[in-house]
């Protein structure tokens, strides 16, 4: 006992009960914009479609999310005839973990400071918005996302239905393909910043400007989001789950709650897609406007801009066909995406570097701040 | 520490047990599974080492990449569980080979060859990259592994390619 309470462990603690708070707070919060993603993306759909989407329960719908919660979770479970019923059952909760755990490193809005107050501090530690401040966070998300690809494989595979395990692999490949091309359009990133830590990343947005970094950036940015729209299986890329080939794809045979876990899982990784992309390539919190400071707000402001793209991309514009999907993302995506690493270093060769200030890195990096954080 | 030592051992567990069932799975997609539970664990050990680059690489690359394709060869093959048939030579093989391994890792935990060195520190992505390139000591090796990857790209492209493509 008196080992447990020795002022380093006591230490330890606190940063846990920190993180602890944080994960709470964040995972709720992301639970609330997951179930109001799903109202919108129907009443933006139905707006661009001329039609009225749901708006009968509560004020103008707004409770059709907790209505759709309620009759999921009253819906019969069933389990599909000579299923695999660990891999079933598995498949879902790999999908909504791997899902949430990507959005650990991702800092909603740096440091907290609040209007009249200043900097905000529990127990003598500056708060900043974010659960784990990582040196290879961009790499961490990679890496999970990468994991991600399991839970629909395994739900594909798991089902017992040709439906379902066609839609896994397509999926799976679909993914796969991708992923090199968002790889790629991270690269001119981080060989600006020169570091994988997003918090980095934005040190080096406020170096730059926030202005020239997003036009710089612009070509990575439109290969990042034509990636992530495949990444996240999303139309005009939701291939595994077209209606008139397959059924739904791999979640065909699923009902009940684990239907509800598949669906928020892709949900959840549609936002980390865009906070990836709002701290990479917006400036996350920083404020695009001169007059206005930087804050947290900024950065939700650009996700939910982004998320609405999302939307706006499943309205406007048709399905691809699958040997299309792969021309597309082999031949034409993943060769432009190198072309722009090329000519990008080129460029950072010719006109040289420009790094944050030594101070904003040197803090960001410097192994107590990795500790306390870690 | 103590949360050290419950990660530790936590993640340990759960390698050697998954790593058991790899082996002991009849059905493939189940050790498959197993495979990359193992993977990940042993990702976490490397973090713990204060090592999170080759952890991340460790998922990427193990997790990832290679168990993806696994899974694909397992799934369109519709692998059935093995019957029956005990493991042969290459059996007896297997454990004769694990118990002079797990003798070994006792002798070097015995003789404390596994301790941290004092000057340790965590490493960053910073310092791997240092490692790699501001020296040429390791620098060509790399730059001829990359050539090397690159010519085993070109051999499975030319090996996968239709008959009729390479012309008469």
């Amino acid at each position: 006992m008196e080992m447990l309470l020795s002022p380093a462990n006591k230490e330890l603690g606190i940063d846990a009960l920190i993180a602890l708070v944080k994960v709470a707070v964040i995972f709720n919060a992301l639970l609330l914009v997951f179930s109001l993603m799903t109202y919108v993306e129907r009443r933006v759909l139905a707006f661009m479609q001329f039609r009225r989407g749901p708006n009968r329960v509560g004020w103008f719908g707004i409770l059709q999310p907790a209505a759709d919660g309620i009759k999921l979770f009253f819906k019969e479970e069933v389990m599909p005839e000579g299923a695999h019923k660990l891999l079933f059952f598995a498949a879902p909760v790999v999908a909504l973990i791997t899902a949430y755990v990507a959005l650990a490193v991702v800092p909603y809005g740096g440091p907290l400071v609040l209007p009249f107050y200043g900097q905000v501090s529990v127990f003598g530690r500056p708060l900043d918005i974010q659960i784990a401040n990582l040196d290879v966070g961009v790499l961490f998300i990679f890496a999970i996302t990468a994991l991600g690809v399991y839970g629909i494989v395994f739900a594909g595979y798991a089902s017992n239905n040709k439906y379902a395990l066609i839609g896994g692999l397509r999926s799976s490949a679909q993914m796969f393909s991708y992923e090199l091309a968002l790889g790629m359009s991270w690269v001119s990133v981080i060989m600006a910043a020169g570091s994988f830590r997003l918090t980095d990343i934005v040190a080096t947005t406020a170096a730059w400007g926030i202005w020239p970094w997003m036009i710089l950036q612009s070509p990575a940015f439109i290969i990042y989001m034509i990636a992530a729209c495949a990444e996240v299986n999303r139309t005009p890329f939701d291939l595994p789950e077209s209606e008139t080939e397959l059924v739904a794809g791999f979640h065909t045979e699923y009902s009940s709650m684990k239907f509800a876990l598949l669906q928020m899982a892709e949900y959840i990784n549609m936002i980390t897609v865009c906070a990836l992309a709002s701290n990479m390539f917006l400036g996350g919190w920083l404020s695009p406007l001169p007059f206005i400071p930087n804050s947290p707000l900024w950065f939700f402001a650009k996700m939910l801009f982004l998320l609405f793209v999302f939307i706006w991309l499943r309205a406007t514009v048709p399905r691809f066909r699958y040997d299309q999907l792969m021309d597309f993302g082999w031949k034409r995506l993943i060769p432009i995406a190198a072309l722009w690493v090329v000519l990008f270093s080129g460029m950072t060769a010719f006109f040289g570097e420009k790094k944050a200030p030594p101070s904003t890195v040197a803090t960001s990096t410097s192994p107590a701040a990795g500790q306390v954080s870690r | 520490m103590i949360l050290d030592v419950i990660l530790f051992y936590g993640a340990a567990i759960v390698a050697l047990a998954s790593g058991l069932f790899v082996v002991s799975q009849r059905s493939p997609i189940n050790s498959a599974f197993s495979l990359i539970v193992t993977m990940c664990s042993l990702a976490v050990m490397f973090a713990m080492l204060g090592s999170a680059f080759i952890a991340v690489l460790q998922v990427v690359v193990y997790a990832g990449a290679i168990m993806v394709l696994f899974l694909f060869v397992i799934m369109l093959l519709n692998a059935k569980q093995e019957e029956g048939e005990r493991a042969g030579g290459i059996g007896r093989a297997a454990i004769a080979l694990g118990i002079i391994l797990a003798i070994q890792s006792v002798v070097v935990v015995w003789k404390g060859a596994a301790n941290l060195p004092a000057n340790y520190r965590e490493t960053t992505s910073a310092d791997v990259a240092r490692g790699l390139f501001a020296s040429p000591r390791f620098l060509y090796a790399f730059e001829a592994t990359s050539i090397l990857i690159l010519s085993a790209m070109v051999g499975a492209i030319v090996v996968a390619r239709k008959e009729k493509d390479t012309g008469k």
